[in-house]
């Protein structure tokens, strides 16, 4: 029998988060607007719940067994660090959202089931170890988000943002499925470890490179790398708020974890044939986003500028794949990142939910005078941000520059140095609005939830900013020697 | 009680941070009587607590001392290790020395938002000092960027018109110098370890102890230390700052509240130069003196002091005049410190005290004008010396301190350089002793428009003389500057250790000019260099 029921057991948070999902879309027909707030603390609690039974699973489970489920699905450390990120990044977006879903004039029920659905396709796709598998997630994933990225549906900006995400991402998906069927075609495999271990020589070398560079560029879409990068500021700007701090963590790091596990160990032995090109794609990226950040004056559209730079500077950890370094930095880099980013972006969020539009750099003038502990935690997440010590992003970015380095990219390394001394630039733009401009009003306060989760990405970025050992430990167990 | 015991230099270190998180979590921001009060008591008690280390520090010792170590991030092999040198203990006092002043001389010319100020400036100590104690890479550039974090905000808060402008100029272009110095780091981190872009690591366990590495750079293959030497070089030039990185100084310096501008010339420029002695010299001796190498470094030298000197003179605007010369300053300190003999490594680590003691001293008496006339502008002024008499003494006697009179600081520094570039080329003594020519001129030129003449300007009329406040911030930097220039040998005694050990990694002689030697009174063998140089500043 393939599937065996203790294999099932392996997939326990994962169906516990959709029976949550299912859950909330039912009760979210008896619950009248008002009382939304209610179903968001549900979802935190089945965010919640999952994360615990993921633990117990990640206790009790053999971690030595390969794939199950016919080879379509893997429960590694890898697999885990990853699928805890993601529960965080779900878990922080509802604790972002319950203010300002409350106050749109749309129902919260399906925004959140919605939400937990996405998570449920990043939870798959991270222990995807089939091509197919990784698909099927990936789309459950992404559809998902279409919906999320117009849920403000009313709104033009929102339904463009949607329209434009859904085109380009099914486009995208497209390419990334062509891809997959060369592949398929030349070496008759489908899943990773499978792959690897296929000769192919003669002809179907040249398919084969075309198929992989195929499926390469269908992710670098999702991960929003130059030139895969067009639709990022628009749909960025569009969406929600609280979906866009989602869109610039969430599915970007589950979009990180396959790309990493797709290519370290289904396709080690092509590293000749997408190094290079990962190089390129990475220095185009890196350059490419932070000066067209430089140019930007709404928030919303320079963090996403900025979040196509950062997609840069982890690239360089795809690079350093032969090294041990690279997959290493991209994850601790990943978690910082998740942090700090999510962080800056709640900032956003509360002062859109205090009344601000927060488009243009000037709502957040003189926020010191009036939230000095909000506006000193926005610049720990913008230093983070710009990579200065003593922050979780100096410690990612020191270990993607170090891939580089090893890698023996050390013309990439230094324009990475650079492109990030540069950024500090354009982030620094809301630290003088906050701090050396003078603005008139009243105290602004954050809602609890709101709160909950500036204060976790704060210390999130601190912590692993000033004592990394702890994490840096964990972290090398999800590196294993077979990858 | 045997300082060794105890960790003296964290003390040092975190009483600053201690004082500014007492004083965010304690003082209402209304209180601000009592804010700077606590913040003047904080920064003395810091400047006390570092006073025994000088006396406790073993001169003729080499190595480090009052050592710290533990484990910080042993994943990556990084540790906090702090320990002092003789360079860095001067250092460090000057900069405890000069932080109390600057917290001092505030009351009055700050009246916004006080409480983030006197915050601002203790974080800044403490950032300062942790940069000069560390002995651990990864802790050092720790430090070394965090304090661009207060330094911009003391900036574009409190500074002058061009605030914005100025601020993030800085912060740009130190950060823009100070990642590829990271790229060096890391470069070297895996020499020591597993290799790197087709070099073969030693193989040695990971780590970036600042002694272990530069052991391990001063070892490495020519070509790869002159790439590293640059990488750092960039770092470093741009703090000094060396021609031509000096762009941002100017804009810094003059919009920068006046306490700023006086940490900044004190201590956040030495920094660059402290980082060219500490670990460029002893790092990459052989790339240093590789001739082209030391060609343009001393050429970027000469240019500063003479180039620095050119514009200075023509400055309209006092504080403008007081920053670029620094530039010209700088230029000195570093042509002494490529001398790469005993006398210009010893005479450019005095003169980085003696610049930040008389260039800091200037700002402030800038300050101390501009807080009452609020222009800077020297055609504004004329005839002060009728007005304000003993304003007009201390200006005199630091200008001239600065332009390097005899029994005072500026001149035992310049001579004791340009004695070690005599050693190595008289023609890059005679181009820097141009240098002090126009240095007097832009001085004294200064002097003459400000104070001499007729009052001529009525607002001028009214301007009242000296506080006993603004005395008391004044009053230390002129005995030291007395000091120094009467009496130095007790700083030559401290730097001799080290300066003596960089010298011998670039196989030098460590022998100081028998000609000199032969002057001083009874020499000690190991005692040459300084009192000969004392005597001749007699």
């Amino acid at each position: 029998m393939i599937f065996s029921t203790s294999d099932w057991a392996l997939l326990a948070p994962e169906l516990l988060l959709t029976a949550g999902g299912l859950i909330l879309l039912s009760l979210a027909v008896f619950v009248p607007k008002a009382k939304e707030e209610f179903l968001g603390f549900l979802t935190v609690l089945a965010v919640v719940a999952t994360a615990v039974v993921l633990a117990i699973v990640a206790v009790a489970a053999p971690r030595s067994q390969g794939p199950v489920l016919g080879g379509m699905f893997v429960l590694d450390n890898f697999a885990l660090f990853f699928k805890f990120v993601i529960l965080l990044t779900i878990g922080l977006t509802v604790l972002a959202s319950i203010t300002y879903v409350g106050q749109a004039p749309y129902p919260g029920g399906e925004y959140y089931a919605l939400l937990l659905f996405t998570g449920v396709g990043m939870l798959f796709m991270v222990s995807g170890s089939n091509l197919i598998s990784i698909y099927v997630a990936l789309e459950l994933m992404a559809l998902a988000s279409y919906v999320l990225a117009g849920y403000f549906k009313g709104e033009v900006r929102s339904t463009e943002a949607a329209l434009k995400y859904f085109i380009l991402g099914a486009f995208s998906s497209g390419v990334l499925l062509y891809g997959l069927s060369l592949v398929y075609g030349v070496s008759g495999k489908m899943g990773l470890s499978d792959l690897a271990q296929t000769p192919v020589t003669g002809d179907g070398r040249q398919l084969m490179v075309l198929g992989i560079l195929m499926l390469l560029a269908g992710l670098l879409f999702k991960i929003a790398a130059v030139p895969f990068h067009v639709w990022t500021p628009d749909v960025y700007e569009g969406s929600p708020t609280p979906i866009t701090a989602f869109f610039s963590v969430g599915p970007k790091i589950a979009a990180y974890a396959i790309l990493a596990r797709i290519f370290y160990v289904g396709f080690p032995r092509f590293y000749a044939d997408w190094g290079l090109i990962i190089a390129i794609v990475s220095a185009v990226t890196l350059v490419w986003g932070n000066v067209a950040a430089l140019l930007q004056t709404n928030v919303k559209r320079m963090l996403a500028y900025s979040s196509i730079a950062h997609a840069g500077y982890a690239l360089l950890g795809v690079l350093g794949f032969r090294t041990g370094y690279g997959l290493w930095g991209i994850l601790i880099y990943l978690l910082a990142y998740a942090f700090m980013n999510f962080g800056a972006f709640s900032l956003v969020i509360f002062l859109e939910t205090r009344g601000y539009a927060a488009e243009s750099v000037s709502d957040f003038n003189g926020l010191a005078r009036r939230n000095m502990p909000a506006a000193v935690t926005m610049l720990v997440f913008l230093l983070s941000l710009a990579g200065i010590p003593p922050t979780a992003g100096f410690i990612g970015k020191y270990y993607l520059f170090t891939a580089a380095m090893k890698a023996g990219y050390a013309w990439l390394a230094v324009l990475a140095v650079l492109a990030s001394a540069v950024s500090l630039f354009y982030y620094f733009r809301i630290a003088a609005a906050m701090f050396f401009s003078e603005a008139a009003g009243a105290r602004l306060r954050a809602s609890y939830a709101l709160a909950a989760a500036v204060i976790i990405c704060g210390a999130g970025t601190l912590i692993i900013g000033l004592a990394p050992e702890g994490i840096l430990a964990v972290l090398k167990n999800c590196v294993p020697g077979g990858y | 009680m045997d300082l060794n015991s105890i960790p003296i230099l964290s003390i040092v270190a975190y009483i600053p941070l201690a004082g500014a998180l007492a004083i965010v979590f304690l003082f209402p921001k209304e209180k601000t009587g009592p804010i700077k009060y606590f913040a003047t008591l904080v920064a003395g008690l810091d400047f006390v607590v570092s006073l025994p280390l000088w006396f406790a520090f073993a001169r003729g010792r080499s190595g480090y001392q009052f050592v710290e170590r533990a484990s910080w991030i042993p994943s990556l092999g990084v540790e906090y290790h702090f320990g002092i040198d003789g360079i860095s203990l001067v250092l460090l006092l000057l900069t405890t020395f000069v932080g109390f002043i600057a917290v001092y001389c505030s009351y009055s010319a700050i009246a916004d938002r006080q409480k983030e100020y006197y915050v601002l400036l203790l974080l800044l100590q403490t950032f300062m000092i942790g940069t000069f104690c560390c002995l651990d890479f990864f802790l050092f550039y720790v430090f070394w960027e965090i304090m661009l974090v207060p330094m911009y905000f003391l900036i574009g808060v409190w500074g002058g018109d061009r605030r914005l402008y100025a601020a993030i100029k800085f912060f740009l272009y130190t950060l823009a110098g100070s990642v590829l110095m990271l790229l060096g780091i890391i470069a070297l981190y895996f020499y020591n370890t597993t290799g790197f872009l087709g070099y073969k690591g030693l193989g040695n366990a990971a780590t970036f102890s600042i002694e272990k590495l530069t052991a391990v750079a001063a070892g490495m293959p020519v070509e790869l230390q002159i790439w590293l030497f640059f990488a750092f070089f960039l770092g470093f030039a741009i703090k000094v700052p060396m021609f031509p990185f000096h762009t941002w100084l100017p804009d810094a310096h003059t919009e920068a509240p006046t306490a700023g501008s006086v940490i900044l010339a004190a201590v956040l420029l030495k920094m660059g130069t402290y980082g060219f002695v500490r670990f460029s010299l002893p790092m990459f001796p052989q790339a240093i003196q590789t001739s082209w190498v030391l060609a343009v470094m001393v050429t970027l030298a000469i240019i500063g002091i003479v180039y620095g000197a050119m514009v200075t003179l023509v400055q309209k605007d006092m504080k403008k005049l007081i920053a670029y010369s620094s530039v010209s300053h700088l230029g000195f300190v570093m042509l002494g410190v490529f001398s790469l003999n005993m006398a210009g490594i010893q005479g450019g680590i005095l003169q980085m005290v003696n610049h930040g003691v008389s260039t800091g001293a200037l700002f402030l008496l800038v300050g101390i004008v501009y807080e009452r006339r609020h222009t800077r502008m020297i055609a504004e002024y004329g005839g002060l010396a009728r007005q304000m008499p003993v304003y007009a003494t201390y200006f005199m006697i630091m200008a001239l301190s600065s332009m390097g009179l005899p029994i005072l600081n500026g001149f035992i520094g310049e001579f004791t350089i340009l004695q070690g570039a005599f050693a190595r080329n008289f023609w890059w003594a005679f181009s820097a002793a141009t240098g002090i020519v126009l240095g007097a001129a832009y001085l004294l030129w200064l002097y003459q428009r400000v104070f001499f003449g007729e009052l001529s300007n009525p607002a001028n009329q009214k301007l009242s003389d000296l506080t006993p406040r603004e005395q008391l911030t004044l009053a230390p930097l002129v005995l030291a500057a007395f000091w120094i220039g009467l009496y130095p040998r007790p700083l030559f005694d401290v730097v001799r250790t080290p300066s003596e050990q960089i010298v011998r990694a670039l196989g030098g002689k460590t022998e100081t000019d028998p000609a000199l030697a032969r002057r001083s009174a009874p020499p000690p063998a190991t005692d040459a260099g300084a009192p000969a140089v004392a005597e001749v500043g007699r």
